[in-house]
């Protein structure tokens, strides 16, 4: 027979136990001699059936009360020992987040201002329904000078500073393209209009200083079909600026000029305004109607087919708006000055989301 | 071409300022390159006298002088050391704090030798007049009534100087006329008459001869050549109004004659030469030249001549070439008194063939290939003979003539309404009309077309567009509409094609990867073409601006290899460079191919370069260079675990380092690798590096599919994973074993990966290296039990030893 003295005693003595472990370890060992099967209370338990029946229910609940009892003080004290070992252990875990990181290499890359001009000007020039178009570097004299109305002892051929090859054995001698333009010839040769392209590429010209490289890229755009005149020009030109330097208005200056290849022919100047420079012009791009000659060179009707072209420096575009001042590094390969002027794989230009990113 | 204000106002009536000058120059066509008023340096000097000069009293070669500076006021001190000054000079003074032009000083006050001076009487250097510094300028007679008056006024030098940008269709701009008659049309004012000529044919018949001696084909050269002999001229300067003009415009005065043809060329845009006549031996003939013969130029230097050029000749040979430069013997000096002017028409082709090949650039040339006025050969002969005749007195023979002017009369049939088709700009007949006629054109109007014939000084008119530009670069381009290319489609329709979407995507895969995009020149030197696989003489440029940019590339790596070069040369050695680009295999369009190439230095690698607390800089290997391929590869559609990796990478990249990535035999997706340390030595790079070049044009168009996805087949039954070590001969491919673990049971095994490579210790020498792998087994249907994994587990030990006699590692 056990007294409510010894229960009393008994949880006394657990309860001090439990509150006297020190840790983890000793809190479990508690926990074995008091709830394990062999442990104090349960033996208590396991006499439940040696009592007479009338003590049974009293004294079954009385050991219940004490293993209840018992087993929130365990449960509380491993609580707080719980705590404490990791409070020690978050103690030795330290981290010196001072130091540096990388960022990683979708950061470190660039891409270089004309390819990301090129990607600005198709993704405009797209919108209003020009395809892109491409051709050879290595022209023939036919494809960059004669087709295109400039006949071989023009005074504009002159102006070309055309880079040859050695004449062949035939005497024709083929030459670096000296401008876009005759990627227009390739497009109205092998397509029937309406035509709407862009063509953009490098480009060739013998001449060499700050504003001038022996290479560099040009946008050549063509529209043709049956009713495109020079008022859908100056608006393309105006909408493309608008969208290019992405402001609202931009001031246009259209004067009169000469290009062999097309007629009338227009010389463009765009408000200095739109790159934060406002009372200067800037001379960006020649254009004009087609030239009946070039049409007919391709085998077009002039008298039924007409339209426009133009042709812009995509180096100057990105030097005009990224305030670049020096042509010739673009074509050096200095990682500091790739890395000052170049973008980030991110900056996707998008009409929705802005040409600049 | 360059014109003063002034002279301009001696063809066009008009109350403009230059500032409305020059916007309408350059709206319809004649660029305005620059605008200069000399008056504009000069604006703070005044016309002055001296009214007494004494000894300065501490210097012996200076003078204190008493100027006047203005009518009624008391005169100024001056300390003045030209010898030539003196009482009664009437010079050009400056006020204190003038800045001198040709000395670049101020004026301060301060005294000189003990005197103030208050100011300077100036010489003609220190306004930068001419070079003359001996004396102070000394002003005539007419000067003493503008005591006070700014110099350049009362001098005339505030005439500003006009230089226009000829776009070379405008022949007719070539003379200070044509561009009148444009600002004219363009309503700047009027033009004025032509000035009416004195009596220039004189009696006697010319006693030069003239001849064209052309062979049949060669006979556009000169079609028509006319002259005329004055008798009893006195050469000598020409007078002033005549100089100052030719000096505003940059040229130097020669003498009398020789300034009149100047002065004719620049007025009217038509050439002349003057020859003495005296110095003619028999006829003068106009013809092709003979290889070997030369002749003295004008400019002092020999020119040799051949048979495609045009040359002017007496009996003794050529003296000149023909719409280019006359010869200096047949000159006219001082001393002339019979001169023999020439005005023919010279053919524009042959005339800018021959000044290429001689490189001569003169004021002939610029407008005989250009296209001279055909119509103005016998008027330009009669004008020079007027002016000589005014200036230098003389009797006039007749005209002499071989040939005719090539007058072609050129009428097009022009439909009003092409106007408009063509440009939008809405215009009346009547202004339409008023234009062209302005401009010189005949219009001939009946009720549907009119027949608009050609004036002949514009060669550049051919058909009714250029009529179009005519009327509507005079009327004005701001007039034509802006108007809205129609929409194709509501909504934007994408525009690339493949080809294109895949270089797009590439350009940005690599620089995702730690990779920055160059662009490189598309020539290289030819050693480095060579060493990369080209080289071929085709591609050689004949005119090359320098040796370095001299070979068509034939490929992307020699620019990119030299770039890091030039960056390590620098202090950047850890460098990683792609380029996405065209290099050629031949001359045909269709050898022009496009690469993305990259090359990584030092520790450039995709994880990070140069040293990092987290982890070992490690230089780069050919496996970077490799994840660079199969990651862009990968993004472009292909699948690159079924190509062939096959080791033999082409000459620059190293032996035992680098590979190919085929589709079948014929078709290379790519190279990639260490860079060959002979190349590498050869190009100045220091190592490592390592590159690739992947061929966008050579992959396999991407399979289109349905944009749908196919259904996820994801598997509730966890998936296994067991490891095998082989150990395998040293030479055994890792992709064999990785090949034939993968194929032991291909519906079960999901993946194999390599996740360790040992090749030390005794296995090495053994001749063996270990290979383990993680081989993934991903039930589809139940849960593998321990039989069936071990089953599949032998099968792949026996499979992988079959294939590369590979032992399971015990």
């Amino acid at each position: 027979m056990t007294s409510s003295n010894d229960l009393s005693k008994l949880e006394a003595d657990l309860l001090s136990e439990i509150a006297g472990a020190a840790d983890l370890s000793a809190i479990e060992a508690v926990r074995v001699s008091a709830l394990g099967k062999k442990g104090r209370v349960s033996e208590l338990m396991s006499r439940l059936g040696s009592l007479p029946p009338e003590e049974r229910k009293g004294f079954g609940q009385t050991v219940n009360t004490l293993k209840s009892k018992v087993a929130d003080a365990l449960d509380a004290r491993k609580a707080v020992l719980e705590d404490a070992a990791l409070d020690a252990r978050l103690k030795t875990e330290r981290a010196d987040v001072t130091l540096p990181v990388r960022l990683g290499a979708e950061l470190e890359g660039r891409i270089h201002p004309v390819s990301q001009v090129l990607d600005e000007v198709i993704e405009i020039f797209a919108d209003m329904g020009f395809a892109v178009a491409e051709g050879p570097d290595i022209e023939t004299d036919a494809m960059n000078f004669d087709k295109l109305n400039i006949p071989a002892e023009h005074p504009a051929r002159q102006d070309h500073d055309t880079f040859y090859f050695s004449p062949k054995p035939d005497g024709t001698r083929l030459l670096l393209r000296t401008h876009t333009s005759p990627v227009q010839i390739r497009t109205m040769s092998n397509q029937k209009p309406p035509i709407r392209i862009i063509a953009p590429g490098r480009v060739y010209r013998c001449d060499s200083d700050q504003t001038h490289t022996p290479m560099f890229h040009q946008i050549e755009g063509l529209v043709i079909d049956e009713s495109t005149h020079m008022g859908h020009l100056k608006w393309v030109l105006q909408e493309f600026c608008k969208a290019f330097f992405e402001v609202d208005e931009v001031k246009m200056r259209f004067r009169a000029s000469h290009f062999p290849f097309t007629e009338p022919s227009m010389e463009v100047d765009v408000g200095a305004e739109a790159i934060g420079k406002p009372g200067k012009w800037l001379e960006i791009l020649g254009c004009g109607m087609v030239h009946p000659n070039v049409l007919r060179n391709c085998g077009l009707d002039p008298e039924k087919y007409q339209g426009f072209a133009f042709g812009v420096g995509l180096d100057r575009l990105a030097m005009l708006k990224y305030g670049i001042p020096d042509l010739r590094p673009f074509f050096g390969g200095d990682l500091r000055w790739l890395r000052h002027y170049g973008f980030g794989v991110l900056d996707v230009p998008t009409l929705g989301g802005g040409i600049s990113g | 071409m360059k014109f003063t204000l002034s002279w301009l106002k001696d063809h066009l009536d008009t109350t403009k300022n230059v500032a409305e000058l020059e916007a309408k120059l350059n709206a319809i066509g004649l660029e305005v390159e620059s605008i200069e008023d000399p008056g504009a340096k000069l604006g703070a000097f005044t016309v002055a006298r001296i009214l007494e000069a004494k000894k300065h009293p501490n210097a012996d070669k200076l003078q204190v002088v008493q100027v006047e500076v203005a009518k009624g006021q008391p005169p100024l001190e001056v300390v003045c050391g030209a010898p030539n000054a003196r009482a009664g000079l009437v010079g050009v003074f400056a006020p204190l704090g003038t800045y001198i032009p040709g000395s670049n000083i101020t004026l301060e006050k301060k005294p000189v030798r003990g005197v103030v001076s208050n100011g300077m009487m100036c010489s003609a250097a220190e306004l930068e007049l001419s070079q003359e510094s001996d004396g102070i300028i000394e002003l005539d007679e007419s000067f003493a009534g503008k005591i006070g008056q700014p110099y350049a006024d009362a001098a005339g030098l505030n005439d500003p100087v006009i230089e226009v940008k000829l776009t070379p269709n405008r022949p007719d701009c070539t003379g200070v006329r044509g561009i009148a008659r444009d600002l004219a049309a363009a309503g700047m004012g009027k033009l004025k008459p032509e000035p009416k000529l004195g009596a220039v044919e004189g009696k006697e018949p010319c006693p030069v001869s003239i001849k064209l001696e052309f062979p049949k084909e060669a006979a556009s050269a000169c079609p028509v050549f006319a002259g005329r002999v004055v008798q009893g001229v006195k050469n000598g300067p020409s007078p002033a109004w005549l100089q100052n003009r030719l000096k505003a415009v940059g040229l130097r005065p020669i003498n009398a004659l020789v300034d009149v043809t100047n002065y004719i060329s620049l007025d009217r845009g038509r050439p002349l030469h003057v020859y003495d006549a005296t110095k003619l031996k028999g006829a003068i003939r106009a013809r092709l030249g003979k290889d070997g013969e030369k002749f003295l130029g004008l400019d002092g230097k020999e020119h040799a001549v051949d048979d495609t050029m045009c040359v002017i000749a007496d009996d003794s040979g050529p003296l000149g070439l023909g719409g280019i430069m006359g010869g200096e013997a047949s000159g006219s000096t001082d001393a002339t008194t019979t001169v023999f002017i020439e005005s023919a028409y010279f053919d524009p082709v042959r005339t800018a063939t021959t000044g290429r090949k001689t490189g001569l650039q003169t004021d002939a040339r610029y407008r005989f290939e250009r296209g001279v006025d055909p119509a103005f050969v016998l008027g330009g002969l009669d004008l020079a003979t007027d002016m000589i005749l005014k200036l230098c007195g003389g009797e006039p023979t007749k005209s002499a003539i071989a040939g005719k002017e090539p007058v072609e009369t050129r009428a097009i049939a022009f439909d009003f309404a092409r106007i408009e088709k063509l440009t939008g700009v809405n215009l009346s007949d009547a202004d339409i009309e008023t234009t062209l006629e302005s401009l010189g054109f005949k219009i001939d109007r009946n009720a549907s077309n009119a027949k608009v014939t050609v004036p002949t000084w514009r060669p550049d008119v051919h058909g009714a567009a250029d009529l179009v530009e005519e009327v509507v670069r005079i009327a004005g381009l701001e007039r034509v509409p802006a108007t809205p290319l129609p929409r194709l489609y509501g909504v934007t329709r994408a525009v690339l094609t493949d080809k294109q979407k895949r270089a797009r995507r590439a350009r940005r895969l690599l620089a995702s990867r730690g990779l920055t995009e160059a662009v490189t020149w598309s020539f290289i030197t030819k050693d480095e073409a060579t060493l990369f696989g080209g080289g071929g003489d085709a591609l050689d440029l004949a005119n090359p601006i320098s040796s370095e940019l001299s070979s068509m590339r034939p490929g992307l790596l020699p620019g990119l290899l030299m770039a890091v070069t030039r960056n390590r040369n620098r202090g950047a050695s850890d460098v990683a460079l792609f380029e996405l680009g065209q290099a050629y295999r031949g001359d045909k369009p269709e050898d022009q191919y496009l690469v993305a190439a990259g090359v990584r230095a030092g520790t450039a690698r995709a994880t990070g370069a140069g040293r990092h607390w987290d982890g070992r800089s490690e230089a780069v290997t050919a496996f970077d260079v490799k994840a660079d391929v199969f990651a862009a590869l990968t993004a472009l559609g292909i699948d690159p675990s079924k190509a062939q990796i096959t080791r033999d990478a082409p000459s620059w990249y190293h032996p035992g380092r680098s590979a190919t990535l085929r589709l079948g035999p014929k078709t290379v997706l790519a190279h990639f690798g260490e860079v060959h340390p002979a190349t590498l030595k050869t190009l100045d790079v220091e190592a490592p590096v390592a590159a690739f070049e992947v061929f966008l044009d050579a992959l396999p168009p991407e399979k289109k599919k349905s944009r749908a996805k196919a259904p996820l087949a994801a598997s509730d039954l966890l998936p296994v994973k067991r490891d095998f070590a082989f150990v395998v001969g040293k030479d055994v491919a890792a992709g064999d074993v990785i090949k034939a673990a993968a194929a032991a049971d291909k519906s079960l095994i999901q993946s194999v990966t390599v996740f360790d490579v040992f090749e030390g210790g005794a296995l090495a020498a053994e001749g063996k290296k270990s290979i383990a792998i993680e081989v993934t087994l991903q039930p589809a249907t139940e849960t593998l039990n321990d039989a069936s994994i071990e089953s599949i587990a032998q099968k792949i030990v026996s499979d992988v030893k079959k294939a590369t006699g590979g032992e399971i590692r015990s």
